[in-house]
């Protein structure tokens, strides 16, 4: 069978594109980029222009602690990546059950400050145009928390069965991906609802 | 075949695969069930090509209820109400129902094929971002017989297709036709999503061996742009389509203007949408002319590298353009002064393209197929519709002409004249590798012929109404305008165009049965969808393609002087 030589560089390096994993989950990471930026428009936009109260600075207090729990959770799925890359599976289902129990913890803190809020403060998302805003970027940032949680909850799971081994560590990596993503999210969110606004 | 490239033994024949995919089609049920869980990209994008064209012929039938509505004043065929559903509707589709579908249809099509790769990275994402958009047409649609609004019961959304606050809000809108229409852009936004990521994936990480970035047919690159500008415009649209029922379901405020809310809030988050969606739309009819004119201009296309950059220039450029919609709106002069210009802006990565295109058919031996016949009008039209585009990015011309049938002519001329061309010449081109048969060739005459009359009767003319005045989106006008006739000259136009369509919608039926063998290279080609069987088979390449230039298949057909010593 005749072919044609084909004679260039190329042929010496070896043929290698990204994973698709990581640019799909760039690509989504991107387009919730996008959203999230709307909310956090619509949210400084109307930050002050409320007909009637209650406003931020008489009712929100600052999350120090459930803060310092979602961030820190980066660094325990960083070392789960880690100790998955190594094959360590041991390491990896205790690094990624505390990430688990700290996302917990945020949206236990979340839930918590929306039942002061609601109950004490009677701030719902009808009563004005902060709660309105407030209640929407929040609650989009928890429901990405919900969903990363969920996820990370059937790792864990598929894990305790022992269907998770070394060999899955780039599926894994995509998933902390997105959830690195939701942490940096909390940054931009947190600057705008509990330090610029407030 | 580990340094080896397709086998030529007895020309690009060896390198078919001549099995049949099926002996036999099975029952009637085995073909639809086979085609609602199909992940294979090429059926989903026949899928999306067929639903797309299905809602064309729907949106075409209400831009011809509108024309002969406005065939002369104080006409009585439909009434208020039903003219602003029917515009608001015939918007809606075109955009989100037609122009989208069509388009991604013949990307998840044409991507993997000529990046010689077998499938899309996410065949299930594929067929899941399919039905979605799918579900969102028929939900959109079914505001017809189940939707309840101002008009009563069987409404359709009347709110026209940029819906601006608080026109929306349930105090202006009541019932629930405006959740249809949100729900409905929700969801095909949710879908677009899906397939912008699956092409970029696609792209990026399915190409065969030795296809470089640079080596890509530009409809690839043009597809990745056009993704990544979904990325980051459709997204806004969908948040603030979360926002309209935030307030329309929870009593939030976000576009209730009594309660602090902006109505200008909307607008911009609307435009920011709503004009890199317009290089959504654009940027895929520009891959098909980057396809098309080279093939039938038997020249490899001019200036590749530019063609590139200007693609992406495109890309960059349009998110930074979106208030020259709301110049009437008041800003302040800086405002005005930078949308103007980064609206003109645009004019120079366009121009490469035009001027790369002219200069591909430049002592080209022009075969004038129908293809190519659609390609050249696009080429005209579309320098006319940029030009006046460059007009209305003046905001002090813009004042004058804001929400007139200039405008509305503006950018039919774009949708119409450049999309809609190229669209068509793309389904002449790629319908004999989809089905393995030619279109006929006197119909496709006959369409290309009638097509161009009936668009330029209908949107040279309409320009004119415009600077008289006339303006867009009411449902009759005095007699005593001067826009009488003129708008008679455009009704005509637009019955002109309609017989067009249903001579292609005859043609598409007639030649799947009656049409000419195509067999696999019709054209004679260059990119790698041609060197697989028409229509491929599941697998797409039996062996799968290496590549070492830009036009694989001349390559193959020329091997004593190969593109691959050149570039």
């Amino acid at each position: 069978m005749a072919t044609i030589p084909l004679e260039h560089g190329t042929r010496e390096t070896p043929w290698t594109l990204p994973s698709r994993g990581t640019v799909a989950m760039s690509c989504l990471i991107t387009a919730e980029s996008a959203i999230f930026t709307i909310f956090v428009v619509a949210y400084l936009y109307y930050m002050g222009r409320d007909v009637q109260g209650p406003t931020p600075k008489e009712v929100l207090e600052v999350p120090y602690f459930y803060t310092v729990c979602l961030l820190s959770s980066s660094f325990f799925i960083w070392l789960a990546e880690h100790a998955i890359d190594r094959g360590k599976m041991a390491a990896f289902r205790l690094w990624w059950g505390v990430t688990i129990l700290l996302g917990l913890t945020f949206l236990y803190g979340t839930a918590a400050e929306w039942y002061k809020l609601i109950v004490h403060d009677h701030l719902t998302i009808s009563t004005n145009l902060f709660g309105t805003t407030y209640y929407s970027l929040v609650g989009l940032h928890a429901s990405h928390v919900v969903v990363g949680l969920i996820m990370m909850l059937f790792v864990m799971a598929f894990s305790l069965f022992g269907a998770v081994r070394p060999e899955h560590a780039y599926r894994v990596k995509t998933l902390a991906l997105y959830w690195h993503f939701v942490d940096a999210v909390w940054v931009v969110v947190f600057t705008v609802v509990y330090v610029v606004s407030r | 075949m580990a340094d080896q490239s397709l086998p030529v033994g007895q020309g690009i024949e060896t390198a078919l695969d001549r099995t049949p995919a099926h002996s036999g089609r099975g029952t009637y049920l085995e073909v639809v069930h086979s085609w609602i869980v199909t992940v294979d990209h090429k059926k989903l994008g026949i899928l999306y090509i067929a639903y797309a064209l299905i809602f064309m012929l729907v949106g075409g039938a209400e831009a011809m209820l509108i024309r002969i509505q406005l065939i002369k004043p104080h006409n009585n065929f439909v009434t208020p109400f039903t003219f602003d559903r029917l515009f608001t509707m015939h918007g809606t589709t075109m955009v989100f129902l037609v122009g989208m579908p069509i388009l991604f249809g013949f990307g998840n099509y044409l991507v993997p094929l000529m990046i010689g790769a077998r499938d899309m990275a996410f065949p299930r994402l594929n067929a899941f971002s399919f039905w979605i958009s799918a579900f969102a047409g028929i939900l959109l649609y079914y505001s017809f017989i189940g939707g309840v609004g101002l008009a009563g019961t069987g409404s359709a959304p009347d709110i026209a297709w940029f819906a601006y606050a608080p026109l929306t809000e349930k105090a202006f809108s009541p019932g629930h036709t405006t959740d249809y229409w949100a729900i409905s852009i929700l969801a095909s936004g949710i879908g677009s999503i899906g397939t912008a990521i699956n092409i970029i994936a696609t792209v990026f990480c399915m190409r065969c061996k030795g296809m470089t970035l640079m080596r890509m047919p530009l409809l690839a690159w043009l597809y990745a742009t056009m993704s990544f500008l979904v990325l980051v415009a459709v997204s806004p649209l969908t948040a603030c389509q979360a926002m309209l029922l935030i307030d329309r379901y929870l009593g939030g405020h976000f576009f209730d203007t009594q309660a602090g809310g902006s109505a200008i809030l909307w607008a911009h988050f609307f435009w920011i949408f709503g004009h890199p969606e317009v290089y959504v739309l654009v940027l895929p009819p520009f891959a098909f002319a980057n396809e098309i004119i080279p093939v039938f201009s038997r020249k490899a296309i001019f200036g590749y590298p530019a063609m590139v950059a200007a693609s992406v220039g495109i890309g960059f450029i349009s998110l930074g353009v979106w208030a020259h919609h709301m110049f009437t709106i008041g800003m302040t002069s800086f405002g005005n002064a930078f949308f103007t210009l980064s609206t003109m802006l645009v004019a120079i990565p366009t121009g490469i393209k035009t001027f790369n295109w002219l200069a591909t058919i430049w002592g080209g031996k022009v075969r004038f197929e129908t293809p190519m016949l659609f390609s050249v009008a696009f080429l005209f039209q579309w320098v006319i519709a940029g030009l006046t585009g460059v007009m209305l990015s003046v905001s002090a011309w813009n004042w004058q002409l804001h929400n007139s049938y200039f405008v509305v002519a503006h950018f039919h001329y774009v949708l119409v004249g450049a999309i809609v061309f190229m669209i068509f010449a793309a389904i002449y081109y790629w319908y004999p590798k989809m089905t393995g048969r030619m279109l006929n060739d006197t119909l496709g005459k006959w369409h290309f012929w009638l097509m161009v009359v009936g668009f330029h009767v209908t949107f040279d003319t309409m320009h004119f109404p415009g600077l008289l005045g006339m303006p867009r989106q009411i449902y009759t006008y005095e007699p005593d305008r001067g826009w009488n006739t003129l708008n008679f000259i455009i009704s005509i136009g637009g019955f002109i165009q309609a017989i067009a369509i249903l001579i292609l919608v005859y043609n598409l039926v007639h030649s799947y049965f009656r049409g000419e063998e195509a067999g696999p290279d019709p054209w004679d080609a260059w990119t790698l969808e041609w060197a697989t069987a028409s229509p491929p088979p599941a697998y797409n390449f039996a062996v799968e393609p290496e590549v070492a230039s830009r036009r694989p298949l001349w390559d193959l057909k020329h091997p004593e002087d190969p593109d691959s010593a050149f570039e």
